[in-house]
Parts: structure tokens; C-alpha cells; sequence
């Protein structure tokens, strides 16, 4: 990992103009449109169902939207998939953890390496002194974000005998194993105690300061998001019904409406 | 005692057959949650690619160019089956298989012809006796047993070592963990899926190298598929290890049936045999010798 140090926010890293997706009858997204600069830490917030997840999988080319663009580092494209995502810089983690479970924390955090390894994953396997080196420089590079994450008395430890804070953990560690542009994360903190939760958001701003990395977060604890996020998105049924500093979203009728369940 | 061995070690021969082909299966179903019908046509398909190749030219250039050959099948598989199937239920991508099979075993014939040929790579095949100091007398097997047992074992170590040690390996595990998590790390789902059913391939010839070796080469080779499934079922499907021991228990155990009590119910237990231990075990153990437990999530 690099550090390019700073917070200044940038110009726009990515964005999203008016995407749709449904599932035969059902409407996961309606005309949504927003955007992410560099290095801000952009929260998406909403209600259950609102879409929020179904964004971040048409931002890293799980879904296909049936309208709008996608454009990240001022390239267009709708019709990504998930490999184009991540090797253009796009990591993430899941709402439902997912893990490599038979995997330690080490190989889980190695897997995310994979694409900054040397191209040609087949001759590298055939070629044992360069590809014993370059793996040893990425060894050291996944060590590095174990003890950024504090995670070391866990190295060798299958992820699926882990406790589910942890794996969240290892989750995020394997997502900037990649030194990504763009971190996606899933609701990091559900579930979690508030100990925990402490230590997740003291992580995303590490993250975010010392790396500059540019964070999008989907999160139900309006008191981490308002600390946390730069700007605000706020989705309810599939549509975006407000866009803005944490302050201005607080005070929306809008948004106070959709989450008292106010009958549209 | 030297007799139960020897029927033991025989049994163990068709065990390794059957251990091959189902290790053939739980490559491509961990890989891919695909359960492959043609496992059995492809282990034929094999066997008479080199066969007939072995006509024209030098063993070792007709095995590289099977090799080649199966690799080749697996880029056609991944083109016209998987690709066009992809997120498709399971049971769409078994019934695709099924077809794969058929043709397979089909197009095999017609470009290979149909007779039973037989296959001679030089393996030797002499009766030996061993253990003597043991047993009084000591045991007959046949060499070509042992030649098998160590051609699967150093097959298996290899393979072991492919996925354990190298970065494919890494990432064939993380395929068969979870499918998303490693789209989103950006290992390519399709390039996987060649790598693996290339795999396959090749354990499928080898596998059929061993029992075109024994029996020559014939199309009810491609029958034995049916005798890996109670292999899967008792070493459960994802597991390498259950493939192995699943295949040697079912072999040696179905040997020892068929010899030993196989006269008080008047024989032809070897044909049964399998299927009811697998049908016992499912009922004590579900997700086999060494699958993963079966947790329900609610
Ligand atoms: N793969 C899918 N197939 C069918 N419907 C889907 C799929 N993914 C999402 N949906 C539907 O799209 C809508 C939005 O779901 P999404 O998961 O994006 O919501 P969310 O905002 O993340 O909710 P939550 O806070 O509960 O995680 C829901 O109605 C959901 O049922
Ligand atoms: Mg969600």
C-alpha cells in the first residue's frame, strides 16, 4: 500500500447516471443518479429494500443495469463484469460475509492480491524461483495489512472458525489487499457491538486518510454515518430522494418520511 | 488371511478406477457446482484418443497430444455449455452434461470406431509374490495393481501440491469457496472453469489409461461413472480426500462382498453391493466421510 496521504477531496472518481434494474416485476433501482469523488468516504443510506445493495452490485458489475452508465475514471461502459471491475481498481466487501471459510486469514488476504500479481496465473505456476520472489513481496504487502488491521494472532486461523466481527475484518482486509480506488463496502458494522463498531470506523478513516483510498459504505447506524461520511445518498424504493452533506440529509423531509414509513 | 488380502488388493485396483473418476467429478463440482455426467464418456473419450493415436505415433507423443485433446474438449465445454448456462439452476447444467455425455460418447466412436482395442504402454502386468515373510506363502497381486496405485498416487500428489502450493491452486479454492467473493477479487470465472475441466480431462485419462490397461478399451468404460456416485455419496462431493478412500472402500469392500458372502445370496453382488453401502451411509452420514457438515440457516 502507498500512502498518497491527505484528504483533500478530488474531482469525480465515479459515476452513476440514471440507472435502472428490475428483476422481472420487481424495481431494485429507478433513475438513480449521484456521484463519488476521490478520496470521500460517500455513504449510502435507506431503508430496507431500498436498493442500496443492488447499487454497489451494478457498480462492480454483478448486475447489469437494463438503463444508464457506469463512469468510472471518466470511461463509460454499462456492461462490465466483476473481473473488468476489479482489475480497473474496484474492490469490495458483502453484506453477507463473503469469505474464502476453508481458506486462513493469510490466504484469504492473499487471494486479493491476486490481480497484482503477474499477469498469467498458468506460467507463474510452472515458474518456481521469480514466482517464489514476486509471492514472497506479496506475502509482505498482506502481513503489512494484518497489522494495520491488528488481525496478527489470527494469521493462520480458517476464516470460518472465526467470530463474525472478525471475519468482517478479514473481509475488509482482503478488499484492500487489492490497494483498490474504490472501496465498496456492504454494511461493515451490522452486527457488531459497539466496541467493535469502534474499531471498524477508526479503520474505514485510517483507510481512508492514509491511503486516500475513496470509500462508498452502505450503513444502517445513522450516528456512524453522519460521523463518518463526507456526502450522503439516500434511496427509498429504488429512487434517489436526497443528496447531501450528512447535515443536510438530517434535516429532509423526504428522508425523515421514508424512514418513519410515511405512505408515499 | 494371505487370501483376504488378496482379495483385498484386487478389490483395491477398482478402487483406484473408481477413486479416479470421482475425482474427476469433485474437481468440476467444487469448482463450479456443476455435477458432470460426462465424467464417465470423457475417461472413455480418452482412453480411445490414445489408443488409436498410439497407431500412428510414438506413446509419449500420443499422450501429450491427448492431453492436448481433452484440454481442447474443455475449451469447447466452457464455450458452448458453461458459458451460454451461466447462473442457470443446477439441475439445467446437469441435464446439459447429460447431453455432453451422449455426444461425447458418441462422436468418440464415430471418429475413433467402436471395437474393443486394446491399450499396451509397456506396463508390466506379471503376477507377483509379496509379503512373504509375512504370511505363510505370501501374497499374489498382480504387478500392474501396484503400477496403478502408484500412477494415481503421485496423480493425486500432484495435484495436491497444484492446488495447495500455487497461485491457480489459490484461486481454484477460492472458486470453490464462494463464486462471488472471487469474481469480486477478480480471478476469472471462465478461465477457472477451463483450468479445471482440463483437469478433469487429464485425471479422466489417466484413469482410463489404467482400466483401458486392464480391460482394454471399450465403450462400457464409460459405464463405470455410475459406479463413482456411491463413491461421491460415501466421501462426500467436494472433497478430494473422500474421493480417494470413498473409491478404495467401495472397491475392495464390493470384492470382499462379492468373495465372501457373495455365495450364500448366489453372486452377482459386486453389482449391488456399492449402491447399498452408499444407501446405508446416506442414512448415518449425509454429507459423506468428509464433507462439509449440512447446517441449515433459518
Ligand atoms: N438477485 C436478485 N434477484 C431478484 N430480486 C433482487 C435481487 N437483488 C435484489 N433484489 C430486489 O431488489 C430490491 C432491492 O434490494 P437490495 O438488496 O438492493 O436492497 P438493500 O437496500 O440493500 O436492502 P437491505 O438494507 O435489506 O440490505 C429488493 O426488493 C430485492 O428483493
Ligand atoms: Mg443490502
Amino acid at each position: 500500500m502507498t500512502a498518497t496521504g491527505g484528504r483533500r477531496i478530488g474531482d469525480v472518481l465515479l459515476k452513476v447516471e440514471d440507472i435502472s434494474l428490475s428483476f422481472g416485476g420487481v424495481r431494485a433501482l429507478s433513475g438513480v443518479s449521484f456521484d463519488i469523488r476521490k478520496h470521500e468516504i460517500r455513504a449510502i443510506i435507506g431503508p430496507n429494500g431500498a436498493g442500496k445493495s443492488s447499487m454497489l452490485n451494478v457498480i462492480n458489475g454483478f448486475y447489469h443495469p437494463q438503463k444508464g452508465k457506469i463512469i468510472f475514471k471518466d470511461i463509460a461502459r454499462t456492461d462490465i463484469g466483476p473481473y473488468d471491475a476489479a482489475s480497473r481498481g474496484i474492490a469490495r466487501t458483502f453484506q453477507n460475509i463473503a469469505l474464502f471459510r476453508g481458506m486462513s486469514t493469510l490466504d484469504n488476504i492473499m487471494t486479493g492480491r491476486l490481480l497484482k500479481m503477474k499477469r498469467n496465473l498458468f506460467w507463474q505456476a510452472l515458474y518456481w524461483g521469480p514466482a517464489r520472489r514476486e509471492e514472497m513481496e506479496h506475502r509482505a504487502a498482506a502481513e503489512r495489512i494484518i497489522d494495520f488491521l491488528e488481525i496478527q494472532s489470527i494469521r493462520k486461523v480458517p476464516v470460518g472458525r472465526l467470530p463474525y466481527g472478525l471475519q468482517k475484518r478479514v473481509e475488509l482486509g482482503r478488499a484492500l489487499a487489492a490497494e483498490p480506488e474504490l472501496l465498496l463496502l456492504d454494511e461493515p458494522m451490522a452486527g457488531m457491538n459497539v466496541e467493535e463498531k469502534e474499531d471498524m470506523c477508526r479503520f474505514i478513516l485510517d483507510v481512508n486518510d492514509e491511503f486516500g483510498t475513496t470509500i462508498a459504505l452502505i450503513e444502517h447506524d445513522m450516528g456512524v454515518v453522519m460521523d463518518i461520511s463526507d456526502r450522503v445518498v439516500v434511496l427509498d424504493y429504488g429512487k434517489k430522494i436526497a443528496d447531501g452533506t450528512p447535515d443536510e440529509v438530517r434535516g429532509n423531509q423526504a428522508v425523515i418520511d421514508a424512514y418513519l414509513g410515511v405512505q408515499h | 488371511m494371505g487370501f483376504f488380502i488378496e482379495v483385498l488388493f484386487g478389490g483395491f485396483l477398482a478402487g483406484v478406477l473408481y477413486a479416479l473418476v470421482a475425482l474427476g467429478f469433485v474437481l468440476i463440482f467444487k469448482a463450479s457446482g456443476v455435477f458432470n455426467f460426462a465424467q464417465g464418456a470423457m475417461v472413455l473419450f480418452a482412453a480411445l484418443s490414445l489408443v488409436r493415436l498410439m497407431e500412428w505415433m510414438p506413446i509419449p507423443i500420443a499422450l501429450l497430444v491427448s492431453v492436448g485433446i481433452m484440454i481442447v474438449f474443455a475449451l469447447v465445454v466452457e464455450r458452448l455449455v458453461l458459458r451460454p448456462l451461466v447462473n442457470q439452476e443446477g439441475i439445467i447444467l446437469f441435464m446439459a452434461t447429460i447431453g455432453v455425455s451422449y455426444f461425447v460418447d458418441g462422436f468418440g466412436q464415430t471418429i475413433w470406431g467402436s471395437e474393443i482395442y486394446t491399450l499396451d504402454l509397456g506396463l508390466p502386468k506379471e503376477p507377483v509374490i509379496i509379503l512373504e515373510s509375512v504370511f505363510e506363502g505370501g501374497v499374489l497381486v498382480n504387478k500392474f495393481d501396484l503400477v496403478a496405485a502408484v500412477i494415481a498416487g503421485i496423480l493425486v500428489t500432484v495435484l495436491a501440491v497444484f492446488f495447495q502450493k500455487t497461485r491457480i491452486g489459490r484461486a481454484l479454492r477460492a472458486v470453490a469457496d464462494d463464486h462471488q467473493a472471487a469474481q469480486s477479487v477478480g480471478i476469472p470465472l471462465r478461465d477457472i472453469w477451463v483450468i479445471v475441466w482440463s483437469t478433469s480431462g487429464i485425471v479422466a485419462l489417466v484413469a482410463g489409461i489404467v482400466w483401458g490397461s486392464a480391460l482394454g478399451v471399450q465403450f462400457s468404460i464409460s459405464l463405470v461413472a455410475l459406479k463413482a456416485l456411491p463413491v461421491l455419496i460415501l466421501g462426500g462431493f467436494t472433497s478430494v480426500p473422500g474421493a480417494i478412500i470413498g473409491g478404495l472402500i467401495i472397491g475392495a469392500g464390493e470384492k470382499l462382498a462379492e468373495v465372501f458372502i457373495g455365495p450364500s445370496f448366489g453372486g452377482g453382488i459386486e453389482n449391488w453391493f456399492a449402491y447399498m453401502l452408499a444407501l446405508l451411509f446416506l442414512l448415518v452420514r449425509p454429507q459423506g466421510l468428509f464433507g462439509e457438515r449440512i447446517i441449515e440457516r433459518v
